[in-house]
């Protein structure tokens, strides 16, 4: 493998020109890739081998991949080169429907690609190899994408700073002694660090958005069921979607494109046409678009950097002429207790499947069948995944349920109904992403400590409204990015990218 | 409020968890904590109000029930940590059974 990447590096270094042009080719985003390669400035292979050449340099130092395959890479890369060169007589190029071919895409360490690892970041299933292809990598590889690093994770996407990963640390592209955030942390340093194109992500209570907050990208949670899980490791099944980690919105409009839609194998997605969300953002304004400043998310206690950031964001907004108005959503503070009761209630029953019997660890003490499923699972699992499970199964035990997990979905549909009434006032909320910046490497210890995190992300969640993570700054002292989170109407990620990206031009 | 009444060693075993005693003394009031704050849900009235089980409900998702192809037995097999011929392999199940 290493001989193949120093042979394709030795040809460029022959060309000058083309060295000059390759220097910066993993800087790309989307729609910059999607631009070089129509007009031919540079070629699929040229752009991976770039892409595989930047993830040699720095994933030592920032360990965003778990696993790359260059050589599957660089196949795919050729098999779209072909294709777009047999294209070319009969479409024009350049158009949307190829914004993703020949583009190399990080995918996060729990979505499975045919052939490769799926590992969750979990000592449970190192070594499982993917016998098929979730559906966004199905629609992916139909896009043309170039599908063959994975990146890491907090275990079953447990955690907000990826110090869950059984397999590996990743640190902060911006400041290497502080955390990536998480569970996407692996996808938020990929981009973040120009190691990739794009990344996808999944959110659960903020998983994208908050990492995307951590490590300066676009990073947008789509509304629940609007793209597929299928092949997709459950944590929560009815909070869990993918979504896309990128550098700019208009990319995030590009990749999620590609992404949503209904799916046959996942009865939660359903049949309504999906816009054309690049469209979408033609034109885009600020101009008299009503955004809701939820009175319960500028709190005391917020990092007073954030909280200048998101001051500066509204004030961004303003200045763009946006009309602002103060909502309340007056079930936001129950809002998290909620969450550490549903999503560990829903994993405790999803990572049942996790038992030594028909893949992932056996454990070698396991002599009898209820030591080889408590045996396998507590050599295979890592602590934060034991604690959650202990607690969803608690809050659905008999005697518990009713008064933990049955209260807790009344009280969501209270948090749903907030939504609903703001949207019915509003086009979308601003709300700060999460209460600080990156935090140290082993600084946060305390597990209800870390869920505090997802304070601002897990309402839009529980609700099932689409989000996003957008740039706003950085910190004065420490320079550490922050993002802003604008929350839209659910399936209105059209709505929501506009506004997003009248917000990014409006810098 | 008193002190919530989970027993985690209990509990992981219901979870078919195996915890050392190391691993109980230190989940044991960090899982209190959580349960604590988690029932600050009881305030809540909830009178009248249904339960939100999805994060967006649709009704009576269906197909055709129609063979379809599925994973070949060797695909399915290829990630088994034991196996036997064309079955997955396990620890006797049954002790002591008669016949």
């Amino acid at each position: 493998m290493l001989s193949a990447w120093c042979l394709v590096l030795g040809a460029w270094c022959e060309c000058g020109e083309v060295e000059n042009v390759m220097s910066e080719l993993y800087e790309l985003g989307i729609e910059g890739a999607a631009a070089g390669l129509a007009k031919g400035e540079f070629s699929s292979v040229e752009l991976t081998q770039a892409v595989i050449d930047r993830v040699k340099a720095e994933n030592p130092r920032i360990g965003a991949y778990l696993t790359f395959d260059e050589d599957g890479a660089l196949a795919a890369a050729k098999a779209a080169d072909e294709a777009r060169s047999d294209a070319s007589s009969h479409q024009a190029p350049g158009t949307k429907h190829q914004a993703l071919l020949g583009v190399p895409i990080a995918v996060k360490d729990l979505i499975n690609v045919k052939g490769q690892p799926c590992t969750c970041a979990s000592k449970i299933l190192k070594g499982y190899v993917s016998p098929y292809d979730a559906t966004v990598i199905k629609n992916l590889k139909a896009a043309g994408a170039v599908c063959a690093g994975r990146v890491n994770m907090d275990e079953f996407a447990m955690g907000s700073s990826t110090e869950n990963s059984a397999l590996g640390r990743t640190v902060n592209p911006y400041d290497v002694t502080r955390v990536p955030g998480g569970s996407s942390g692996g996808s938020a340093a990929a981009v973040g660090g120009n190691m990739c194109i794009a990344a996808l992500g999944t959110d659960t209570g903020g998983s994208i958005r908050q990492p995307a907050s951590f490590c300066n990208c676009v990073g947008l949670k789509p509304s629940y069921g609007r793209v597929s899980r299928f092949g997709v490791t459950a944590f929560a099944s009815s909070l869990d979607q993918v979504g896309p980690m990128t550098k700019s919105v208009t990319d995030a409009a590009l990749l999620l494109q590609a992404l949503a839609g209904y799916d046959e194998m996942d009865g939660t997605t359903p049949d309504e046409p999906v816009p054309d969300y690049a469209a979408a953002l033609d034109g885009a304004s600020l101009k008299g678009v009503k955004i809701g400043l939820p009175k319960e998310y500028f709190i005391d206690g917020l990092d007073p950097e954030v909280k200048r950031l998101t001051d500066a964001a509204v004030a961004r907004c303003s200045a763009a002429g946006a009309e602002l108005v103060e909502v309340s959503l007056p079930h936001t503070e129950y809002a998290m207790a909620v969450y550490y009761i549903v999503a560990p209630a829903e994993a405790s029953a999803n990572l049942a499947r996790f038992d030594g019997v028909r893949y992932g660890h056996r454990s070698a003490r396991s002599d009898d069948v209820f030591n080889l499923y408590a045996r396998s699972r507590a050599e295979g699992f890592c602590p934060e995944v034991k604690r959650r499970i202990i607690m969803g199964t608690y809050v659905l035990s008999s005697g518990y349920y009713d008064a933990y997990y049955g209260r807790a979905l009344k009280v969501r549909t209270l948090i749903r109904r907030d939504f609903e009434e703001a949207f019915a006032k509003v086009d979308a909320l601003l709300t700060p992403v999460a209460p600080t910046p990156a935090f140290k490497i082993g600084e946060v210890q305390d597990p209800l400590t870390m869920y505090l995190n997802d304070l601002f992300t897990i309402p839009s969640s529980l609700a099932g409204n689409c989000a996003i993570s957008v740039p706003v700054g950085f910190t004065a002292d420490a320079h550490l990015p922050v993002g802003v989170q604008f929350i839209g109407d659910a399936y209105r990620e059209d709505k929501l990218l506009r506004v997003a990206k009248a917000f990014e031009d409006a810098s | 409020m008193d002190k919530p009444a989970i027993d985690v060693a209990y509990v992981a075993e219901l979870a078919r968890l195996e915890l050392t005693d190391e691993e109980k003394a230190v989940f044991q009031p960090q899982l209190e904590n959580i349960v604590k704050y988690v029932e600050k849900i009881s305030s809540v009235d909830i009178s009248d109000v249904p339960p939100t089980m999805h994060g967006r409900a649709i009704v009576n998702a269906l197909r055709e029930d129609e063979v379809r192809p599925s994973l070949d037995r060797e695909t399915a097999l290829a990630n088994a940590p034991a196996r036997t011929g064309d079955e997955f392999m396990l620890p006797k199940i049954v002790e002591g059974a008669e016949s």
